[in-house]
């Protein structure tokens, strides 16, 4: 992006040094949004995969409501929220649960069912009733799956977050919509870059903890 | 709690005959809404198809596919839609469409790209052995082949485009989002929460109907069988994810 009037500059460091203390405060309240919907999230998918697991007649109906609630747009979502759940930070974190939810659920269930038949069999052949075979042996050759699920849901909740504009709760997207009606371009972009560097950081975090949990997927010889 | 009273509010508005009518009523705000969405996905699809297929058939470029899709995922169509709607672009309804189209554009790349990509190198060799240029097995074979991905993207890209035309109505545009934003500016929920239901059931609608068109869209002997629905339903949302 190049300066479009030299009066209104996209890129400006003298805005980042005199808003720090504004822009540190939408950065914070950016990234424990993220975090809090992407651990509620999966504190609901996991026990919900390992039901659709377990029953899989249950997988069905599962998927398909987490769908459902994906289909549905934010900004809509939001809109159907606000009027129950008030204007606020509620709102937001239900909206942003409810869109982790589906990618968590499926990308765990992937790595449920991918686990190798044999693998299973040799457990249960050493006497592992079901559901420790869930615990100690499918769910950790499941992890590799379950941390790709992580990292999408965690890269696209910080681009949600934005939206959360709507209901005057979301995050660097305040910045962003302020920055708009004011015509302060340097805001809007300086916003930009710092949501794609949230969701940057918090990739590469949650891919680094996925390899140093699975030491086993380095070496090559595992499943 | 007044929730009976909102979802009240919702229903009397959507039960009001001014609002069914004039500019500002709901066939002209769903039409608008469903033009801008054709043009996205007519503007992406334009940029899109050709470079999937032709990367596709050379077997090149899965790079920058990967690439596209990470980086569309990361940046907030919300951003991208303000940095639009603050240049020469102008307000309303074509940034929004200009930033629908290019956040549908990696969607269908990859699952183009990844149709074409899975066609089994035998059938291509088999193409080229009964004396097929390249050309004609990429028409008569590669494609058709690479149909039900190739469906499953613009399904895809169809729905996120719907879904990501309501943020017109922040930047002065038009669709349904203004129920909802005029409403929560004027904080008259009902009208709030009647706009989000009217979003939630085109775009559920939508859906719907293009589950519909990709099936007639699959070649006869590609439809899912008997067993094989489940299998074919969790590759394609592996491409997609």
């Amino acid at each position: 992006m190049t300066a479009s009037e030299p009066a209104n500059p996209w890129l400006s460091w003298d805005y980042v040094q005199n808003n720090w203390a504004d822009i540190s405060e939408a950065l914070g309240q950016h990234v424990s949004l993220t975090v809090q919907a992407v651990v509620i999230a999966f504190a609901i998918a996991l026990p919900l995969a390992m039901l659709a697991h377990a029953r899989p007649r249950l997988a069905g109906p599962i998927l398909g409501l987490s769908g459902v609630l994906y289909t549905i747009p934010s900004l809509a979502l939001f809109a159907i929220l606000a009027p129950f759940t008030g204007i606020g930070r509620t709102t937001v974190l239900i909206g942003l649960v409810a869109y982790a939810l589906l990618v968590l659920v499926r990308n765990i269930l992937v790595g449920l069912q991918g686990v190798d038949p044999e693998i299973r069999d040799a457990a249960r052949g050493l006497g592992y009733g079901p559901t420790r075979v869930l615990l100690t042996v499918e769910l950790p050759t499941a992890l590799p799956a379950i941390v790709v699920g992580l990292r999408l849901a965690t890269v696209t909740t910080v681009a949600l977050v934005t939206i959360g504009v709507v209901v005057g709760f979301g995050g660097l997207g305040q910045l962003m919509f302020r920055g708009f009606n004011s015509n302060y371009h340097a805001e809007v972009m300086t916003a930009t870059l710092l949501c794609l560097a949230i969701a940057l950081v918090a990739d590469l975090l949650l891919a680094v903890a996925g390899r140093l949990a699975t030491p086993w997927v380095r070496t090559g010889s595992g499943a | 709690m007044n929730d009976d009273n909102i979802v009240g509010q919702a229903l009397v508005w959507l039960n009001d005959p001014l609002n069914w009518q004039g500019p500002d009523g709901i066939p002209v705000r769903t039409l608008e809404h469903l033009t801008m969405s054709a043009l996205a996905v007519l503007l992406a699809t334009a940029v899109a198809l050709p470079l999937g297929i032709w990367l596709g058939h050379r077997g090149r470029g899965g790079a920058l596919t990967v690439v596209a899709a990470n980086t569309s995922r990361a940046l907030p169509t919300f951003a991208l839609l303000l940095i639009f709607a603050s240049t020469a672009i102008g307000f309303g309804n074509r940034p929004t469409v200009l930033a629908a189209a290019i956040f549908a554009i990696p969607v269908i790349l990859t699952n183009t790209y990844a149709g074409l990509r899975d066609v089994d190198q035998d059938v291509r060799e088999a193409a080229r052995g009964m004396g097929m240029s390249g050309r004609r097995s990429l028409a008569l074979v590669e494609i058709p082949l690479a149909l039900p991905l190739i469906g499953a993207g613009l399904r895809t890209a169809v729905v996120q485009v719907i879904a990501t035309v309501p943020l017109a109505a922040l930047v002065g545009g038009g669709g349904l989002g203004t129920y909802i934003i005029t409403g929560l500016a004027t904080r008259r929920f009902g009208e709030v929460l009647a706009g989000g239901v009217l979003v939630a059931g085109l775009c559920l609608g939508a859906e719907g109907v293009m589950a519909g068109l990709q099936h007639l869209m699959t070649p006869r002997p590609m439809r899912p069988v008997g067993r094989r629905p489940r299998r074919a339903a969790a590759r394609v949302a592996r491409a997609q994810s």
